[in-house]
């Protein structure tokens, strides 16, 4: 599914006089079944930007288009339900849930699709084999290694096999060997037919054959790509 | 089976949510439920004894006829019976004898009553069962007591009292006319008061005026009054109770708002996660809706468990003293468990409900913002 954004702008504080334009009129198209990065210095607005296709939140202003759907004018029940079916996530700190299990975190996110118990554990277990993770299946994730906890949120990402995945700088709190494996494991992915987005400012992302483009963005516009 | 399923998974995460703050959890369990305790203690001792009273009183006479001298209960002749004359209304009537006696070996007070109708021989006493506790005795053996001449007399312990109604029961002493006569120095032709029965609850307050004025040193006490004040008593005392316990029960408002609606960051994050991977806001209220009830309910059960096991085998040690008023001079007695739904309707709607609410506002606000925010 291709992904298109026409002339979008985010404002934070609108209408306060702390307000602030993340994004300023951007105009996109992402090829479905590419691995393409948003490149950009700190506050340049790709988080921003990921967050609103991923529909974790809207454009203040502009259109977002997801295949034939328009997603900027969609009520939020409807764009729960394209998140959980469509995207998977991987955050930048991995936000998994302590306390919980590896395997209950994986889980977690199929648990209001409601899925046979014995055949989505059966999934994440699978999921976890697949990662090199099973023998933590049951170890609570603060035990984790960085390294293992980003392991960990690319299964939760991947548990209702989502068509695209987005990353939000998944390198971040990783070493450069780590970055790599990461990187391998993206192009496994890109190769089962998946859509990746990467927001990064790592050399490791953005120079990595995997990338397929590099979109680059400085104060909320894109300045190439 | 999808919707059965889909709360399955809700509980066992909510479950595990609850084990993973172990210590707030068990802090607020603790002190939710000691507010049930003492509030469930205080309905619950002041209802069972309301209702004795209740019971005991259904089976007293309608009106009882005590003699007036110079303010107090006197003893009244035996000739008023006839001097009553006629009253239309009055289905039977007789004279009553009873009377107060200290017992400093065990410290309490026991009610002494004649009862005719159980032919006890001279020698012969019936004792309710917590005077029978007491002073560690039971039927066949012996119970002696100090005469207003300072004589002393041993009755044998025929039977013990049913303890259905031990509020009442509990500290009486039923002997013969005689024995009653000798030991407490009521002379022939004298009786502690006279009790009326009326079949038509109607013509009570009739025949009460009829009997002040035929007998002016006389005042009729009609059972509905005493009813009335036995309920207002204790009413009043556990209004009281009530008012002592506000300081505490303030304090857990307090400590449940904190602890509820403030949410920790740790808390919002929590909810931006869940509502990033896929979380409607309608399965994040449902859940902690479900968190915050499974909490309270299980505060309500425990506190309410642990009032019951106060009140009905423990005498209500806590609260005995303001409750019971003078009545702590009796010998220690049992209540009869009872259990009113209403009450425990009222006592379940102002403890849960408001905690619910008062978790699921802040939740509700926290869950309809965009999970991009929360996580920020």
């Amino acid at each position: 599914m291709r992904i298109v954004l026409e002339d979008v702008h985010k404002v934070f504080n609108q209408g306060r006089p702390n307000a602030h334009e993340a994004i300023r009129g951007v105009s996109l198209s992402i090829e479905p079944n590419r691995v393409t990065c948003l490149k950009g210095a700190s506050g340049s607005g790709k988080s921003t930007l990921l967050s609103m296709i991923g529909c974790l939140s809207r454009p203040t202003a502009g259109r977002i288009h997801l295949g034939e759907r328009l997603l900027s004018g969609l009520p939020e029940r409807f764009l729960t339900d394209i998140r959980r079916h469509t995207f998977g996530f991987i955050f930048q700190q991995f936000n998994l849930i302590s306390g919980l299990s590896v395997l209950e975190n994986i889980m977690l996110p199929a648990y209001p699709l409601a899925p046979d118990h014995r055949q989505l554990t059966a999934t994440a277990s699978a999921l976890l084999d697949r990662f090199g993770l099973a023998h933590k299946a049951r170890n609570p994730v603060q035990w984790l290694s960085g390294g293992e906890a980003q392991r960990v949120a690319i299964c939760r990402a991947l548990i209702n096999d989502p068509r695209i995945l987005i990353a939000d700088e998944p390198t971040a709190n990783l070493d450069t060997r780590l970055s790599r494996d990461f990187m391998e494991q993206i192009r496994r992915l890109r190769e089962s037919g998946r859509t990746v987005l990467i927001t990064s400012h790592d050399p490791v992302v953005f120079d990595s054959p995997v990338v397929e483009r590099v979109i680059e963005l400085c104060d909320g516009r894109v300045v190439g790509g | 089976m999808g919707w059965l399923r889909r709360q399955r998974y809700l509980l066992d995460f909510i479950l595990a949510s609850l084990l993973r703050r172990k210590g707030k959890n068990l802090g607020l369990l603790l002190v939710y439920s000691l507010i049930v305790f003492m509030l469930a203690s205080v309905m619950l001792f002041t209802h069972a004894l309301k209702r004795e009273m209740g019971l005991v009183l259904q089976a007293s006479p309608e009106i009882i006829l005590q003699r007036i001298e110079a303010g107090r209960h006197a003893l009244i002749p035996e000739d008023y019976l006839q001097k009553i004359g006629r009253l239309r209304g009055v289905t039977a009537r007789k004279g009553r004898l009873w009377g107060y006696f200290y017992d400093p070996a065990v410290r309490a007070n026991y009610t002494l009553m004649v009862a005719p109708e159980r032919r006890l021989a001279d020698s012969e006493v019936i004792i309710g069962s917590a005077i029978a506790r007491t002073r560690g005795i039971g039927p066949g053996d012996y119970l002696t007591f100090r005469a207003h001449d300072g004589e002393a007399y041993s009755f044998r312990v025929r039977e013990l009292l049913a303890s259905d109604t031990e509020l009442f029961s509990a500290d009486l002493v039923l002997m013969s006319e005689r024995a009653f006569r000798i030991s407490q120095g009521v002379t022939e032709g004298w009786y502690t008061d006279i009790v009326l029965s009326v079949s038509n609850p109607l013509e009570l307050e009739k025949i009460a005026e009829k009997l002040t004025l035929r007998l002016p040193d006389t005042r009729p006490i009609l059972r509905e009054e005493i009813l009335r004040t036995y309920d207002a008593i204790f009413s009043w005392r556990q209004g009281i109770l009530f008012v002592l316990l506000l300081g505490a029960i303030l304090a857990f408002v307090i400590f449940a708002w904190d602890k509820a609606s403030g949410l920790s960051a740790e808390e919002r994050r929590e909810i931006g996660i869940l509502k990033a991977v896929g979380w409607e806001t309608g399965d994040v209220l449902r859940m902690k809706f479900w968190e915050g009830a499974i909490l309270s309910l299980m505060a309500f059960l425990l506190g309410y468990l642990l009032a019951y096991l106060h009140v009905f085998h423990a005498s209500a040690s806590l609260f005995e003293p303001v409750l019971k008023g003078w009545a702590v001079l009796y010998p220690a007695f049992r209540l009869t468990p009872v259990i009113d739904g209403l009450q425990v309707a009222t006592l379940f709607f102002f403890s849960v409900f408001p905690y619910v609410v008062a978790t699921i506002i802040p939740i509700w606000q926290v869950s309809v913002t965009d999970p991009d925010a929360v996580m920020r």
